[in-house]
This record gives structure tokens, sequence and C-alpha cells, in this order.
């Protein structure tokens, strides 16, 4: 017997595909959850313990205090993209995307599944890092809320645009190339490492068009109270890109853009 | 009367141009089991994918179950359990959590999928590899849980794109017996196949589209009176002169194998005088099983034949 969906969204469908999602990430959490760990200890032991003690104090706290909230936030962006990148064009490449495109899945309901799948690991990966930076530094914090809302909104965003790379790309060489050439370089530059004010005002300015500087400050004043950027300019931005990304995403779909023939 | 499929005009041009649907008509009655044949490129997968809403339409209206794929697309695909050409679910998931998951995004609860899929999953001989990954299941079980999973949300209207293809014997015929069962219960079953034998055992109605159109649309029966000829195929004891036949069109296979056509109005008797005053002896005969294939190709032929005289003619 027909189960009626009439809802845009289509609540038992997308607990199927956020299981799934999940289900996916932590049977290979192997590839999903370790690598993260070990490579934020190596920053906190080589930028924060090591290098950092040379630096002394930025932005009021010390070096290591400074660059954990960045590297936390690195660990999301990171994750959150390459999590539903991969998951989507697997999904495409081995056409097991046909499952949910033939049934009455609404678009809005794949979006939302996939993101969420994404938003997931990102943020236990957040989890994992938090608590491993614990071993080396001890966080204090500012705003709560205003931590979960910055990191919440980070992990939708870049889910988002793992979802449009993966709906545009062809080849598994075309899910690397935006994380290689785009998302790294705007990484190490968004001010993860370093305070902008501590650069020439020209590339203050360039740097205020980098989204992932109102990110990282965000989220960083929810720790220490301390940002480049005003929470609430952080907080609209974010808001901005996440409506921008979910529209495109959602107009692609609909228009079958590497989804249908 | 209700009908489970009413395509009207059905057009789809690729980008690039190839025209691969023509303007195809094609209805289906509830509760039929139905074949649609054609030659490779004919348009079936083309057909089956609009359906199924995998393919974007050029021009045309798809209803299923009354329901317009335009307008109510969710209530067509609620009816629609599709079994595609190849193997398209994820490989690394095990059989229950693929057909599980089948049913949720069909907005059923999942403890009704797992109820179900013990149902499905034990009638079609996988219950036992429930918690096996995909990918190590063999063929014909790849190709029976693909069975599975478009049932789970019970549709009304199972469409399967050649399911035997690279089945071995034994196992097709348990899955023409579990397809003609749940027919008989009265899901409406569309299928494609190039086993003509398999359409010829399962189906009431058949459809032969050719370059993106229907050729013929009529019942088996129909269909299967329009052979007019039977070959035959003889087995002699041996000969020392091969014998001569007037009364139908023979060839020699070898020396002790002869092939005749004979008209179905003609009769056998004749071939076994003629052979019989000849000093022949037939030790056995059988049937050649070609029926439908020799006549898929003539009509098939003839199609085109049409086609190319009306646009010589204009």
């Amino acid at each position: 017997m027909a189960h009626k969906m009439q809802n845009p969204i289509h609540f038992t469908a997308l607990k199927t595909i956020w299981i799934k999602e999940c289900t996916r990430f932590l049977r290979i959490w192997v590839q999903t959850l370790v690598p993260p760990a070990i490579t934020m200890t190596l920053y906190f032991i080589i930028f924060g313990s090591l290098i950092g003690s040379r630096i002394g104090e930025m932005g009021g706290v010390s070096y290591m205090e400074f660059i954990v909230p960045g590297l936390i936030m690195m660990s999301v962006i990171t994750n959150a993209y390459s999590n539903v990148a991969s998951s989507f064009f697997s999904a495409k490449f081995q056409r097991n995307l046909e499952e949910m495109l033939v049934a009455p899945v609404s678009n809005i309901t794949i979006i939302l599944g996939y993101v969420g799948g994404g938003v997931a690991r990102a943020l236990l990966v957040a989890v994992i890092v938090t608590l491993v930076s614990g071993f080396f530094v001890d966080l204090s914090i500012q705003s709560f809320g205003l931590i979960l809302l910055t990191v919440l909104l980070t992990a939708t965003l870049f889910a988002m645009g793992g979802l449009l790379n993966a709906m545009f790309a062809k080849t598994f060489d075309d899910i690397s190339i935006i994380p290689t050439f785009v998302l790294t370089p705007l990484t190490y530059l968004g001010g993860v490492f370093y305070s902008i004010s501590l650069l020439p005002q020209f590339w203050q300015t360039v740097s205020q068009f980098n989204p992932i500087i109102y990110m990282v400050n965000g989220f960083r004043y929810g720790f220490i109270g301390v940002s480049d950027i005003a929470p609430a300019v952080a907080i609209t931005v974010l808001l901005a890109f996440n409506v921008a990304f979910f529209l495109l995403a959602w107009w692609l779909l609909k228009r079958g853009t590497g989804t249908r023939t | 009367m209700t009908f489970a499929l009413e395509i009207t005009g059905l057009r789809k041009v690729y980008r690039g141009g190839l025209e691969a649907l023509k303007g195809l008509d094609l209805t289906v009655r509830e509760g039929d089991f139905y074949a649609l044949l054609g030659p490779n490129g004919a348009g079936k997968s083309t057909t089956i994918g609009i359906i199924s809403s995998l393919v974007n339409k050029t021009e045309g209206q798809v209803r299923v179950f009354g329901y317009d794929l335009d307008t109510q697309i969710n209530e067509v695909k609620q009816h629609i359990g599709l079994v595609p050409q190849e193997f398209n679910f994820n490989q690394f998931e095990t059989v229950l959590q693929i057909v599980v998951n089948q049913a949720g995004y069909y907005g059923v609860p999942r403890d009704l999928a797992k109820e179900r899929a013990k149902k499905y999953l034990t009638q079609l001989g996988l219950w036992e590899k429930r918690n096996d990954r995909a990918r190590t299941l063999s063929g014909g079980m790849k190709r029976r849980l693909m069975i599975a999973r478009a049932l789970l949300h019970e549709p009304k209207l199972l469409i399967l794109d050649e399911p035997t293809a690279g089945v071995d014997i034994e196992l097709r015929r348990s899955m023409w017996d579990f397809l003609t069962r749940i027919n008989k219960e009265g899901v409406t079953i569309i299928l494609t196949t190039h086993y003509l034998e398999e359409a010829e055992m399962l189906c009431r109605h058949i459809g032969i589209i050719d370059k993106g159109q229907i050729i013929e649309n009529t019942t088996m029966k129909s269909l299967l009176s329009k052979l007019n000829i039977e070959t035959f195929v003889l087995d002699l004891a041996p000969v020392e002169k091969i014998p001569a036949i007037t009364s139908a069109t023979m060839r020699v296979i070898d020396d002790h194998t002869l092939e005749v056509d004979v008209a179905k109005s003609a009769g056998l008797n004749s071939v076994f005088s003629e052979l019989t005053e000849q000093g022949c002896k037939v030790l056995s005969m059988r049937n050649k099983a070609n029926r439908l294939e020799e006549l898929f190709v003539t009509l098939v032929e003839q199609g085109r034949d049409r086609k190319e005289s009306v646009t010589h003619g204009a």
C-alpha cells in the first residue's frame, strides 16, 4: 500500500537518508574519524606547543588558546565538505542515487539528508578534536550558544558546498579539485593561525572577502571573547551563504543537473 | 477499464539531437503481465527511465493508474517499483540495509519495512544472506535483491528491465514462478527482455518497440497466431541418399538431420508420406523453439521496410 508523503520534507525518508549517511561514515571510521584526530594532534604539538611558545600571546591569549578554535573549525570545514562530496558522488557514480530519485523523496529532503550526514560527521570530529585539545590547553568558553551556532552554520554551509561539488563532478578527481585549490588556501588564509590585524591594511581588506574569516572569528569569539570580526556580522554572513548555497543546490537538483538524464 | 500505464505521444530528444522516442503510444491494463520487446537501442530503457522519472521527457503524457507524471509525480512514484537493468545498489551495504532504506524513501516506517523485508527476502531466498554485504552476493542473488528492493513499498506496478539477464536457467525459472505469483496477487508487471521464450512463458500482452515507436501492441496469443509457418527438425535413420521433399521447404543440416518449414494449414502428413515413399525412417521430431524470435525479427524488419517506403515516397 502506498504511504502518503505530501509534505515538502518527508520525515521517514529524511531519517532514512540521515541514518544511512551516519552508518557510512561510522563504518569507515578509520578513514573518517581517526585522521582529523591525528592531524590536529600534530598541529597542537608543532604549532601550539613548539612554535607557539616562542610566539607568545595573540589576541590577548596564549598562541595555543588562539589557534585551537581555528583548528577545530578547520576540521569541521574539511569533514563536512568531504563527507557529502564523496558520499553523494559515490551514490551518483554507483547509480544508487537512483534509489532516491525513483522514490517520492523531495529534493529538499535529499539535500537535508545528505547535509545532515555531513553535519553529524563534522560535529563528531569537532568533539573529538576538542577533546584532544584538552590535553594541550584549558579551553575557556565565553558563549556556548555562539560556539554552537557558528559550528552548525559552518558545517551546514560546507556540507552544501560538498553537495554542489559532487553534483557537478564527473570523475573522482573533480571532487578533490575544489578542496585542494580553493578550500585549503582559503582555510589557511582564513585566520586560523593568525589574527588578520597583523596583516597590512590592503590584505586585511582582501581577507574580508574570505568567508572562512567570519566562521573562524565567530567561533573563536565564542571561546575567548576576542575576535577580528563582530560576531553579529559573522553570523549574518554565514546565514547569507547558507541560504544562497541551499537555493542553488535545490535549483540544481530540481533541474536534474548531474543527477537525471 | 483501469489502465496501469497510459503513454501518449511520448518523445525524447537527448542533448546532441538523438531522438530516442518518436511519439510513442502505449497502454497497459491493470493486472496485466506485459512484455516490452525491441532490439538494442530501440527506446525500451528510455521509456522505462521516463516512467520512473530518471529521464526527463521532451514531450507527451504519462499516466500511472490515472495519475499524471507531470502534476502528480509522488503518486506516480508510489505506485511503481523499478528493477533496473544494471545493479545500482550500494555494494558496501548489507542486503537488509538496502531493502529497508529503500522502503524508508517511500515513507514506510522502519519497523514495517523490517517486517516486509523478512517476507520478501524469504520468498526470494535471500533471508539467510540479510547481513551480508551486497558485493559478496552472486549475480543471481543480486538480481533477486533488486526485485525484493522494488517490492518493499508494495507497488501496484512492477517494471523489470531485463531481470533475468545473466541468470542461470534454474534460477530464471524460480524467478518466473515468483513473478507469476505476485502477478496473480494483483501486481501489474511490465518486463523487457531479450529472452523471447521468457516473454512467451510469462506475458499476456506484448509490445514491440523499434526506433522509438511501438510497431506492435497485442496479445501474446494473437501474435503467435500470426505465425503460419512452423519449423520442425527431423532425425532420420541412416540413409544412402538424402531424400527430397516437395511439399515443404527443406534444409539438410547433416546426413541424418533435416529441417522442414511447414505451413500450418498444410500439416505434416504429406512430408511423412514423401519420406516413407523414399524409404526414410523418421526416428524423432521436434519443433524448433524459436517461433517468437522469427516473428520478432520479421515484425521489426517489416516495420523498418514500411518506414523506408514512406520516407522514400515522401
